[in-house]
């Protein structure tokens, strides 16, 4: 796989913030919001990557995955749970039948700083475990070096390695630097075999925001209309408020349109998101503001 | 030449900054002529976020810290006599009693002031149990707060009840009187002038009727505290906040505006208790060993 399939087209910055800008001017209420809600709940990758996390916490964020709030059985579950490989097969045990799945991060995640053997290791470990979704992260420090074949060549075998699951590249948009490079790494990693190209690891301060989800979506977009092949979206880290997340699906449908706008093709990586949107729902619901007091700690 | 007039904004005051209300309304008090901001429900909404946030931090802070905040607060409003005076002009008072309700204003923060580190002590207790352990109960804030204060206690009625809350280490939400809300913007100021961090007072004025039931029914607030002797208004708050159990504290004028309102039980009555069961050794025959 090469990178002259392509040519990535220059990123328009003052427009992109012009457009972002008008999208957070707008806001969605009543019922549009609920279902706003809704669909929001039901795409996110309700996520734990910390170096503390146990068995316990695992089995706990899973049985929080299916039972957001028993007190509204019409809420969908989320999407996913994204966990280190080493706590797949815990998840995977956890969840069973619920239909939520289970992604996990590898590839020396989240520096990326390994040997590709390694990677694959990595990689097949999750796999064995029974992960259905890979979280690979693209190796930044070739990719500032200008190395983009090899960037090209990693993506390329480690999809390879993931036979059916479902591929997820995250680009650490806040380590690429520009706009630009941001559309580049995009384009790599869709021509090379990403099923979800994703912002960022959550590990570094800058995480997703809207700018370099419009410039991926673009990318997503530019394929679309070249091949007829959808490619899903991943914004994740910083992303803890439901208004945000709402503003994440208006741009969603602005640039790809309604077919994007399920948990196949659009997720949240989140860890707080989901008690904030349960906040929301209720006051929806039941009217009067809500306190995290009274909703699981996460 | 003659000078241009230089009016004042009056404007809220949330998590530290003076915004305009974000539903850009305004209002009129009567016979005032200024623009006041006619704050709405996700101003409050806002205020509450503000006031969660510094919550804990501040109860955190050494009791002999917030007294010297709240002691700074009156040497602030000390330096502002003249402008506190003139705004309770405007709003009606005569000088007399413009001047008698700033100096007991200044001199309620100072006596507060005293009281925070001192009110733990008279509260908290040793308990004597029947079984090995040492049991001690003391008073923690329960939190966030609301504070209103009737249309008659705008100056002092309000800071007695912000400093009650405060010196317990609660943060406040407060409303300001619909009818005389100038008095309460420049306080906002002095506190902001005070070293209280930010979002640990918050100021909202507006209409009561439009925002008191979202200050009783919002989940995220744990008590209210209301001076005046309105009884239908203070039914109407303790059904309303029926949902959350929020504790409401509704004193008459005559018990905050006179000498009654200088009492550490105020303080107390925005705390709750926390009884500690520590297990000790042998206790009994050999006496206590802690």
């Amino acid at each position: 796989m090469q990178t002259s399939k392509y040519s990535s087209p220059p990123v328009d910055q003052v427009g992109i913030e012009d457009r972002i800008a008008r999208i957070t001017a707008r806001s969605i209420k009543s019922s549009m919001k609920v279902e706003g809600l809704k669909m929001a709940l039901s795409m996110i990758d309700l996520t734990t990557l910390e170096g503390a996390d146990t068995v316990g916490k695992v089995t706990q964020l899973c049985t929080k995955a299916q039972h957001l709030c028993d007190e509204f059985p019409e809420l969908p579950n989320v999407a996913a749970i994204c966990v280190y490989p080493s706590m797949v097969n815990v998840a995977k045990q956890a969840l069973g039948e619920s239909g939520v799945k289970v992604a996990a991060v590898a590839t020396a995640f989240p520096s990326g700083q390994s040997s590709l053997e390694v990677k694959l290791t990595d990689t097949k470990l999750a796999l064995d475990n029974g992960a259905d979704e890979i979280d690979m992260v693209i190796s930044r420090g070739k990719f500032l070096q200008g190395e983009c074949n090899f960037v090209a060549d990693e993506i390329a075998t480690i999809k390879e390695a993931c036979g059916k699951a479902r591929l997820k590249v995250i680009l650490e948009t806040g380590e690429l630097g520009s706009l630009d490079q941001v559309r580049k790494a995009s384009d790599i990693a869709i021509y090379n075999g990403a099923d979800f190209i994703k912002t960022s690891t959550g590990k570094i301060p800058k995480a997703a925001t809207l700018h370099v989800t419009c410039v991926m979506l673009e990318a997503i977009r530019d394929y679309y209309l070249t091949t007829g092949k959808m490619i899903a979206m991943k914004p994740a880290g910083g992303i803890s408020k439901s208004k945000l997340a709402l503003h994440y699906l208006m741009l969603v449908k602005e640039v790809l349109g309604d077919k994007w706008l399920t948990n196949e093709w659009f997720r949240f990586g989140a860890s707080s998101l989901a008690n904030d949107v349960l906040l929301q729902y209720r006051k929806a619901q039941v009217g009067g503001y809500q306190s995290p007091d009274y909703f699981s700690i996460d | 030449m003659a000078r241009l007039e230089i009016k004042k904004t009056y404007k809220i005051y949330i998590g530290g900054k003076f915004p305009r209300t974000e539903s850009g309304r305004f209002y009129n008090p009567k016979g005032i002529d200024v623009n006041v901001c006619l704050s709405s429900r996700k101003d409050f909404r806002n205020a509450v976020v503000a006031a969660r946030a510094a919550q804990s931090s501040w109860a955190g802070r050494s009791a002999y810290n917030r007294s010297q905040i709240l002691y700074r607060i009156a040497e602030i409003m000390e330096g502002r006599r003249a402008q506190f005076i003139e705004e309770l002009l405007q709003q009606g008072s005569t000088k007399k009693s413009a001047e008698d309700e700033v100096n007991a204003t200044i001199d309620r923060w100072v006596y507060y002031a005293g009281w925070c580190d001192k009110y733990q002590q008279l509260f908290s207790s040793v308990n004597p149990v029947a079984s090995s352990h040492f049991n001690f109960s003391q008073l923690e804030p329960m939190g966030v707060v609301a504070a209103i204060a009737s249309e008659s206690s705008s100056l002092l009625g309000l800071s007695t009840l912000i400093a009650t809350a405060i010196a317990g280490g609660n943060s406040v939400v407060a409303l300001a009187s619909e009818s005389k809300p100038l008095c309460s913007i420049t306080l906002a100021e002095v506190l902001n002038d005070s070293d209280v961090p930010g979002g640990v007072v918050n100021f909202l004025t507006g209409k009561a009727d439009e925002l008191l039931s979202h200050f009783s029914s919002h989940m995220d607030v744990n008590a209210l505290v209301y001076c005046g002797n309105d009884s239908k208004k203070i039914l109407k708050l303790k059904e309303t906040s029926a949902d959350n159990l929020k504790r409401i504290r509704a004193y008459a004028e005559e018990r905050i505006l006179g000498e009654k309102g200088e009492s550490p039980y105020l303080i107390s009555d925005l705390n709750e208790v926390k009884t500690t069961w520590h297990p000790v050794e042998k206790i009994g025959a050999a006496g206590s060993s802690y």
